[in-house]
């Protein structure tokens, strides 16, 4: 049980992004509102975008600039180059992520004009009700 | 010098002309058309030189974009295999481009009464483009990340160009785009497991790293192909995750289904190819996890329950749709029946399959056109009315049946072969079976245009009036794209030993000779 329960502590960061992950799962599959769909949406890119954020932090580490910029430059390459990047946390998996906020911001958008249109044609966003419209 | 180029002019001419038609061509009649096929025809051009570069010296092609070396800089990495689904894909696009010249205004919704050309129409182009430009970016890119940007990008033009067909079609795109999302993001996540273990997002760089033997055994690498594969067969509509297609490609305009029917699932399928053998590799898929059997027999299911439902469709496109659900099904079988025949089928299939569905949505579409209804009653006495189209469409669906000289029959041909090696019968028989359904279905459909003049005189003025059908074909812009996919459909059967042995054969990854 302690096991468990400090593997869970240790990586608390990963479990977190996992129960939001699976909430806006959820939200999307089985909720019946398509507004609730398209928050579920917004939930689930959103716990992929903090475990990809998380993927590249390292505690203690700042951002990846050199602390000695113009006119020390002999200090900076006197260090190894391994030693300067244990310093910085990863960029990499951060600026990724500002790519895929861009691609979720276009769904979420493409998503809401859509339930708009939806709900111009039907009269609601109530996916049952939709449902029986069409079957009538 | 330009030469060089090429591979990255693929894509940049369609994304051009992205903006320029949003820039310059909102106001004008013709210049959203003329500049979207300029577009498509350089793209074409270009994937043609590349194409018959690799052929010419074997070499695969790799372009460091922005010249940042790999694996910190993005790279497009073409071999034998993209370089033909990259002319496909263009190929198809440009026929798609002509074709859409009069379907296009005809189906854009018009946002004033009256207007003479929609003004959503220059949008509509902006979109087509975007999404021609997504497809080849995923074909092209050497980069998982990138990979994922690209297929978005294809994924969220292709709902507004889906949801263009207005009513029914928003809550069926709505269906798709969360559906679409669930897959897209459950690649993003694969690939962030792929990232957490390796460091890396460059393909071949990758494809190195994970031969060693620790990450083989690791579990986080088998679920980030997991969620992968997962992610990639959702957006390929497979078996049991296929429920959005028929409704969105159904009810989108003619020329949207033309151009994402094809295109979009088989870009999926080579999407599935690459990641399996260029990142991971045969054997750790088909060795070392060995889940094979069990894709095969649910791409069996795919192929028994597509083949049936189309059966009992009325509506022509829906038809064709649940005709695409099972023709996934072969495509998946065959690259996981883990053998070099399989393999080389599934991929010509990729391209044959991409013609002979374009093929025979451009048919559909025209008779659409033409008669505005979609159901299989607007096939009525279509041979005497429209004797091109049903040409065309006849060849189209010979080839889907499966009758040499198309193509049709020869990617049945090494698919079965593979099965028999496989020793897998299920997926052999369902072949035959859905060869079967085919047939029964295209024959219907031929019958139905053949015999109809009967009811039809008779209905509207109460005598035989053989003689007084006149020829109303589709136009012209319509008919020459249609002829030219028919054509190609025989042409690639009759080369099919040259793509094969040239094209197909060269990129069989050597686990599975």
């Amino acid at each position: 049980m302690n096991e468990i329960l400090s593997a869970i502590i240790a990586k608390y960061n990963y479990w977190s992004f996992l129960i939001l992950l699976l909430i806006g799962l959820h939200a999307m599959i089985s909720k019946n509102n398509l507004v609730k769909k398209v928050i579920g949406m917004s939930i689930f890119q959103s716990a992929i975008i903090l475990f990809y954020v998380s993927i590249g932090y390292k505690k203690g580490a700042t951002i990846p600039i050199l602390d000695h910029g113009h006119g020390h430059e002999h200090e900076v390459v006197h260090q190894a180059a391994t030693q300067v990047a244990a310093g910085f946390a990863n960029p990499l998996p951060h600026v990724l992520m500002l790519t895929a906020i861009v691609v979720g911001v276009g769904t979420l958008g493409v998503a809401l004009a859509l339930v708009q249109k939806i709900y111009r044609v039907y009269d609601t966003v109530e996916e049952d009700e939709i449902l029986e419209k069409i079957k009538e | 010098m330009i030469t060089k180029q090429l591979p990255f002019l693929i894509l940049a001419a369609p994304l051009l002309s992205a903006f320029l038609i949003t820039l310059f061509a909102r106001k004008s009649k013709g210049l959203g058309f003329a500049l979207l096929v300029a577009a498509m025809a350089a793209s074409f051009g270009c994937a043609i030189a590349v194409l018959l570069q690799i052929l010419e010296n074997g070499q695969v092609i790799h372009y460091h974009i922005g010249n940042w070396q790999p694996p910190y800089g993005i790279e497009l990495v073409i071999d034998h295999l993209n370089a033909m689904v990259l002319a496909l894909v263009s190929g198809a696009a440009l026929l798609t481009a002509i074709y859409s010249k009069n379907s296009v205004l005809a189906e854009v919704p018009h946002r004033f009464p009256g207007e003479e050309v929609p003004e959503r129409v220059p949008n509509y182009y902006t979109l087509f483009a975007l999404l021609v430009s997504g497809l080849l970016g995923i074909v092209a890119t050497g980069d998982a990340f990138n990979m994922f940007v690209l297929l978005e990008i294809s994924a969220l033009s292709s709902y507004a160009l889906l949801a263009l067909g207005g009513g029914r079609a928003y809550f069926a795109t709505f269906k798709y785009l969360i559906v679409g999302t669930i897959g897209a993001c459950f690649y993003l996540l694969g690939v962030g497991y792929l990232y957490i273990k390796t460091g890396s997002l460059n393909m071949p760089d990758l494809k190195g790293i994970l031969q060693s033997p620790a990450l083989v055994e690791s579990p986080t690498i088998m679920i980030a192909f997991m969620l992968i594969i997962t992610g990639i067969l959702i957006k390929m509509a497979f078996f049991p995750l296929h429920g959005w297609l028929p409704n969105a490609y159904t009810y989108a305009s003619t020329t949207t289904s033309c151009l994402v029917a094809p295109l979009m699932t088989k870009v999926s399928v080579y999407m599935m190819i690459r990641l399996m053998f260029s990142v991971f590799s045969a054997n750790y898929i088909f060795e070392h996890l060995g889940w094979q059997n069990s894709v095969v027999w649910l791409a069996t299911a795919a192929i028994i329950f597509g083949s049936i439902s189309a059966l009992g469709q009325t509506n022509l496109k829906r038809m064709l749709c649940y005709i695409i659900v099972a023709e996934v099904g072969y495509m998946v079988g065959g690259v996981w029946l883990a053998n070099a025949n399989g393999l080389m089928g599934a991929t010509y299939h990729i391209l044959s399959d991409a013609m002979m569905t374009l093929c025979l949505f451009m048919a559909v579409g025209a008779v659409i056109y033409k008669t505005g209804d979609a159901s299989l009653q607007a096939m009525r006495g279509i041979f005497r009315k429209m004797p091109i189209t049903s040409a065309v469409f006849v060849v189209g669906a010979l080839a889907m049946i499966g009758i040499p000289p198309t193509c049709g029959f020869f990617s049945k041909w090494y698919l079965v072969s593979g099965a028999i090696e496989a020793r897998h019968w299920g997926f052999a028989v369902s072949l035959l079976f859905s060869s079967l359904i085919n047939a029964i279905i295209f024959f219907r459909i031929i019958e139905i245009g053949y015999f109809p003049l009967f009811d039809k005189g008779e209905g509207e003025n109460g005598h035989h009036d053989h003689g007084e059908v006149k020829t109303a074909e589709a136009p012209l812009s319509m008919l020459v794209p249609m002829v030219i996919t028919a054509l190609s459909l025989i042409a690639i059967g009759l080369y099919s030993n040259e793509i094969i042995t040239g094209l197909v054969g060269r990129t069989i990854p050597t686990g599975l000779l």
